[in-house]
């Protein structure tokens, strides 16, 4: 099965393991992520404004390139996913909107939101399965305790994401269990980082930061899992707890990437 | 309705006449004790024209855009698209950015993403 893939600016930097694992992986569990040509940068925040338009265009030309390879289009980044899928709800379901992007983008036959957007751990859910995923596993994860950190750009808002219970998620619990280690349920798992103030005002990012990690200590965690680079990065700064990123914990279980701790 | 009022109501797409003044929205909200105008009184204050306390208010900057209001507001009033509306207000403007490129290179370290520099433009200038 092949995908449409967006990896986004971070992944092609400061994330690297978030995207290399996710590809690697992807061969060994029988998908392939084809990246998109020419991708632009999905700007990391949806744009809220209503009257907002050149802001979606990157997220719309991504899209309609998918829908152009007949393909589902696959984010491995919390934020593209989340730009990406809302940009798309809105070209579906806005008219105001999906007239004057396809006024921008002058396509021979214009984008009205046909293409499925899917986030890798849907993938790994709906289309490889758990169960499945399961039996590829090579070196089980035994006896690790990790906490599964959500934030918010994977949940909310949920009438649109669609990609879990925005309050009791589980999603990457299962996906802990696939790989045969312990899923932590700590109370912060859905709680913000801090996300961009942490630029500005780095205290603020800081005590969210200390909060969700003591409470995940407190449940025992030993490292928290994510699919964002931002939260990674707030999280590792307060320093309470190691932060992974959950294609490396993927590709350690199924044998292609060494435990480096 | 002041022109201002209008302006917030059109950018954001939302109707603060509906809010009920439940409260969920203050306390859902990570960064409340940071905030000089909590969320549940960004809707008093655009109902009372206030604007200009609204757009001067540093709460402005202290939301996370993280949708925890959005997601538990029972009637669709979205705080977090109204405060954000009433940044874009003041964004909008000439030389009113919260963020100018001038100050980057002081805030970066070495693992900066390129997301949070992304995001960061995004909300913070026009």
């Amino acid at each position: 099965m092949n995908y449409s893939y967006y990896p986004g600016c971070t992944l092609r930097n400061k994330a690297k393991d978030l995207d290399r694992w996710a590809r690697e992986c992807a061969e060994v569990l029988g998908f392939h992520l084809d990246e998109l040509n020419d991708w632009q940068c999905c700007g990391g925040v949806y744009p809220l404004g209503s009257d907002e338009i050149a802001s979606k265009l990157p997220s719309v030309r991504a899209l309609n390139d998918a829908k152009e390879h007949g393909q589902d289009l696959v984010a491995v980044c919390s934020a593209c996913y989340h730009v990406l899928k809302r940009v798309n709800n809105d070209m579906a379901n806005v008219p105001d909107i999906q007239t004057r992007a396809n006024n921008y983008m002058a396509l021979d036959e214009p984008y009205k939101g046909e293409t499925k957007v899917l986030h890798y751990l849907e993938v790994l859910r709906d289309r490889v399965g758990f169960d499945e995923l399961k039996k590829k596993v090579v070196k089980p994860l035994s006896g690790r305790k990790i906490g599964a950190y959500y934030g918010c750009l994977l949940l909310r808002p949920s009438g649109i994401l669609a990609f879990d219970d925005p309050e009791d998620p589980t999603i990457l619990e299962d996906f802990i269990r696939a790989l045969g280690a312990e899923p932590v349920i700590y109370p912060y798992r859905n709680e913000c980082c801090g996300g961009y103030v942490s630029l500005k005002e780095p205290e603020l990012a800081g005590s969210l930061c200390d909060r969700i990690a003591d409470s995940a200590k407190g449940f025992e965690a030993e490292c928290l899992v994510t699919a964002c680079p931002l939260c990674k990065y707030n999280l590792s700064k307060s320093g309470k707890l190691p932060v992974v990123y959950f294609t490396e914990l993927l590709a350690e279980a199924l044998g292609i990437k060494e435990d480096d701790k | 309705m002041s022109k201002q009022s209008e302006l917030i109501a059109e950018i954001s797409g939302v109707n603060p006449l509906k809010c009920m003044k439940c409260g969920k929205c203050s306390a859902s909200c990570p960064s409340f004790n940071e905030m000089d105008i909590k969320p549940h009184q960004f809707v008093s204050y655009i109902q009372r024209d206030d604007i200009e306390a609204l757009t001067a208010s540093k709460s402005l900057y202290k939301c996370l855009s993280c949708f925890a209001c959005v997601e538990r507001c029972p009637r669709g009033v979205k705080p977090g698209k109204l405060i954000d509306a009433a940044r874009q207000l003041v964004l909008r403007q000439r030389g009113q950015e919260y963020l100018s490129p001038d100050e980057v290179p002081a805030l970066l370290d070495e693992e900066t993403p390129q997301q949070l520099l992304m995001s960061a433009f995004r909300k913070y200038r026009r």
